[in-house]
């Protein structure tokens, strides 16, 4: 049976998106058939992020409109055969999505054999918002260690609680931190909360903490998610993470300031 | 102490601030969220309680109870819930 995931926060721009598509793509390099869903209607950005913009042909919106089916609007990632993308429309208004298209389309998916649905929120905790997160059997809250974004996350851990299917049906939507741009440095010298900080606040269980990192810019910039490039600190954070959601054991990592030796001073790390 | 700490020390720990603030706004919202509200850790085993002995008499779904409690002017209610199936198909 098909998992449906949403990646949610509340606040805009602390790493949704970001989260989305390293989580996705993560998830297909183990194996598992992905697909992943741009929900952020008017706003169309998953495309870029993955890569895929130029190949966007149908959207979600045609898709619940009946104007394209399933198989036309899903665009397979350019390197994992068993992703595919569900771009957000660029030109639709948010009214265009509907709890039963959306229902018909996750619907759809699991019969075609999909082991994991990500659905990508929107920012906010409007309708495009409840539309993402309504059907999730889990939730990974995306956050960053800063006032504004941690009082975000904890709202919508109440909606995740209350106005989801699950819900509404005595039962938990199982939820996960991801801690995102998180700066060791800082942490240690008492400007930013600590992980620590966050979970006492938020007390749900931690999935992940990405630090900040130059490189998910730059592989924002060439269209590839953060996790395809093994060097980065970043992308390396993300494999942990995809690894723990599967039920590995991975230690935290990059949660300490690194003492970098002469090698990596000089040639970089 | 050189010229730099003694500036460096001048600083505080803003993350402690945070924290504090944080832990304040929080509390406020679950309040008014009705978090809190749906809190009582008594109320699951008594929809499922409650489930059980309507299942003496009619059969109900899973969602068919619903138990809630509510907030209102310093009021609180316990609000319960039970759809009943049509009638062609109930007992």
């Amino acid at each position: 049976m098909a998992k449906i995931i949403v990646t949610t926060s509340g606040k805009g721009g602390v790493g949704k998106t970001t989260t989305s598509a390293s989580f996705s793509t993560g998830l297909a390099q183990r194996g598992k058939k992905v697909a992943v869903i741009d929900f952020d209607v008017g706003l169309r950005n998953l495309d870029l992020i993955m890569g895929c913009e130029r190949r966007v042909v149908f959207d979600f919106v045609n898709v619940i409109q009946g104007e394209a089916n399933l198989k036309q609007a899903l665009i397979r990632d350019k390197n994992n055969d068993n992703l595919y993308i569900l771009a957000a429309s660029q030109t639709r208004d948010k009214d265009a999505l509907s709890l039963e298209g959306v229902e018909k389309v996750l619907n759809d998916l699991a019969d075609e054999g999909f082991d994991y649905i990500v659905c990508d929120s929107p920012a906010g905790i409007e309708r495009g918002a409840h539309h993402a997160m309504y059907f999730a059997d889990e939730a990974l809250v995306v956050t960053n260690p800063e006032v504004s974004s941690v009082r975000d996350s904890d709202r919508v851990i109440g909606l995740l609680s209350s106005k989801t299917r699950r819900a509404e049906r005595g039962e938990k939507v199982r939820e996960h931190l991801v801690l995102t741009r998180y700066n060791p440095a800082r942490v240690e010298k008492g400007e930013m909360l600590s992980v620590k900080d966050v979970q006492d606040i938020l007390a749900i269980p931690l999935l992940g903490v990405i630090p900040e990192s130059p490189s998910v810019l730059t592989s924002s910039n060439a269209g590839a998610p953060v996790i395809a490039d093994p060097l980065s600190d970043a992308g390396q954070a993300y494999q942990d993470l995809v690894a723990r959601f599967l039920g590995e054991e991975r230690p935290m990592r990059f949660m300490t300031v690194e003492k970098k030796g002469l090698f990596n001073k000089l040639f970089g790390g | 102490m050189d010229l730099m700490s003694f500036f460096r020390a001048k600083k505080p720990a803003t993350a402690q601030l945070a924290r504090d603030r944080l832990m304040v706004a929080v509390a406020w919202q679950r309040d008014n969220d009705g978090r809190r509200n749906a809190g009582p850790s008594y109320l699951p085993q008594l929809r499922e309680e409650l489930l059980a002995v309507v299942r003496k008499y009619v059969q109900v779904a899973d969602g068919a109870v619903q138990v809630n409690v509510q907030r209102e002017d310093g009021l609180e209610v316990l609000e319960m819930n039970i759809a009943l199936p049509d009638a062609k198909t109930g007992s």
